[in-house]
């Protein structure tokens, strides 16, 4: 249960370094991501001018401003709230985001199998930030440094500067360990006992 | 806009139960960055989540206020686009099939309004900015009198076990019974967004909300499905009459940014709460 101060990128031996219940707190930029800019990238032929290469992933849409654009505010964007996405329904775009360079997905509510082979096979790690807790979530966010496929706002890619965002729960790593498998897993091994005690015959 | 900076008092109290008596270590630090969010999105007069969900209002009309119906639609209508140009209300809004953002958080039958009727001298309107991550987990299941409330108890179980972390629990796990198919979802969407505390009119259904609400807890999903007591508030029961050969029962969520608010009309003015 080590906790970890990465600045991004990072290297693979970084995320391989991971396990689930350490707690790593990051700096330097992150990437928004989530439905729309994901089809548009995998499905739909569109590319990004952003390097991904060991960048970290976060599955949001934030709440932005427009603005003047400033040295505090280049894009022309004030972040409102930040905050994290369901990671679910970005399930089939974890192995296509990491052989962009991903190596960090950052989001709510877990990641299925396929996605936990990708962090295995590529090197990578889901870490859980807690779902509904934008207002904190946006006091770790310094600035919208940068913005691409904007046509798709508020489901834009967003390039985030942060400082001291976390700390956040390793909860999937490659090593083949997913908390969310294990509770799931826990949970439904109650669910006999749980159905006979309402008395469900 | 106030809907979505500040809790109802019955969530916070919620809050406040849930970490008393959670028992796991990770549950209970999970809870803790709720609470303290809580306390940022009012300290920093913040968006406490940034989904700010599908607009929903319920507006209760009471006897005696006399209302153009088409006015009032087209006003909550003009409002919703009014905070989302002006105001903080993302627009999440878009055509089902084409998916196209108009980014004034309307669209064809959005805001969804709801009318009814009470015997007070008043107007209300109640918003409630309802979060995708606990609307996508919904689900109906017509189920045959031969099952009896045995298929409804599973039922419920099944659901909180498949929505896991998704919903952002803890949640107001909110269950139909009874109606058409329509109306059972319908009465889910009630008892999800109803303040905690508040219990169901029917005394079988009051006492399905009871055994739930235990049982749901029992099953160790846990705040942000990460484990422990905490997987629910309350589960929340509201219940129709069905057909002879109908046994249905829906489940909707809220997640644990429960948020709602409303304004009361009367002759002597307009007081906002929840």
């Amino acid at each position: 249960m080590a906790h970890h101060t990465f600045t991004l990128p990072i290297t693979d031996a970084q995320a391989r370094s991971l396990h689930v219940n350490d707690t790593v707190t990051l700096e330097g930029t992150l990437f928004g991501v989530r439905d729309s800019n994901l089809i548009a990238l995998f499905d739909r032929g569109r590319t990004t001018r952003f390097d991904l290469a060991g960048q970290a992933a976060l599955h949001t849409a934030p709440n932005v401003k427009k603005v003047a654009p400033s040295a505090r505010h280049p894009t022309g964007y004030a972040p409102v709230c930040v905050g994290t996405t369901t990671s679910a329904r970005m399930e089939r775009f974890t192995r296509p985001l990491m052989q962009l360079g991903v190596r960090l997905i950052i989001g709510k509510g877990g990641l299925g199998a396929p996605s936990a082979a990708a962090f295995a096979e590529l090197g990578g790690a889901y870490l859980a930030v807690i779902g509904g807790t934008a207002a904190l979530e946006t006091t770790w966010i310094e600035a919208i440094e940068d913005v691409d496929l904007d046509d798709l706002n508020p489901e834009s890619i967003w390039k985030f500067r942060v400082k001291g965002f976390g700390p956040l729960l390793v909860a999937m790593d490659s090593h083949g360990a997913s908390l969310y498998e294990a509770i799931d897993r826990e949970a439904r091994g109650r669910r006999a006992n749980v159905l006979a005690r309402l008395g469900v015959k | 806009m106030r809907a979505l900076k500040v809790l109802p008092p019955d969530i916070k109290e919620g809050f406040a139960r849930l970490a008393a008596h959670e028992t796991d270590a990770t549950a209970k630090q999970v809870l803790g960055t709720m609470i303290t969010n809580i306390r940022v999105a009012e300290d920093t007069a913040n968006l406490l989540c940034q989904d700010t969900g599908i607009p929903i209002y319920n507006v209760v009309i009471g006897r005696g206020v006399e209302i153009a119906g088409t006015e009032l639609k087209d006003a909550i209508r003009r409002g919703c686009e009014r905070a989302t140009r002006e105001h903080s209300l993302r627009s999440s809004v878009v055509h089902p099939i084409t998916r196209k953002n108009n980014q004034t958080s309307c669209g064809p039958g959005v805001p969804d309004i709801h009318f009814d009727f009470c015997d007070d001298e008043r107007l209300v309107i109640e918003m409630i900015p309802k979060g995708s991550g606990s609307e996508n987990n919904s689900w109906l299941k017509m189920a045959i009198p031969a099952d009896g409330v045995d298929a409804i108890k599973t039922f419920v179980i099944d659901c909180v076990l498949d929505a896991g972390g998704k919903t952002c629990p803890p949640t107001i796990v909110g269950v139909g019974v009874g109606g058409s198919s329509d109306l059972c979802m319908a009465l889910a969407k009630h008892a999800a967004t109803r303040p905690l505390g508040t219990r169901c009119a029917d005394p079988e259904g009051a006492a399905l909300e009871e055994s739930l609400t235990e049982a749901v807890n029992g099953l160790g999903v846990g705040p942000q499905g990460l484990g422990g007591d905490s997987t629910a508030f309350a589960v929340h029961v509201e219940i129709a009459a069905t057909h002879i050969t109908m046994n249905p029962v829906a489940v909707n969520m809220q997640c644990h940014s429960a948020r709602r608010a409303s304004a009361t009309f009367t002759r002597s003015g307009v007081e906002y709460g929840f």
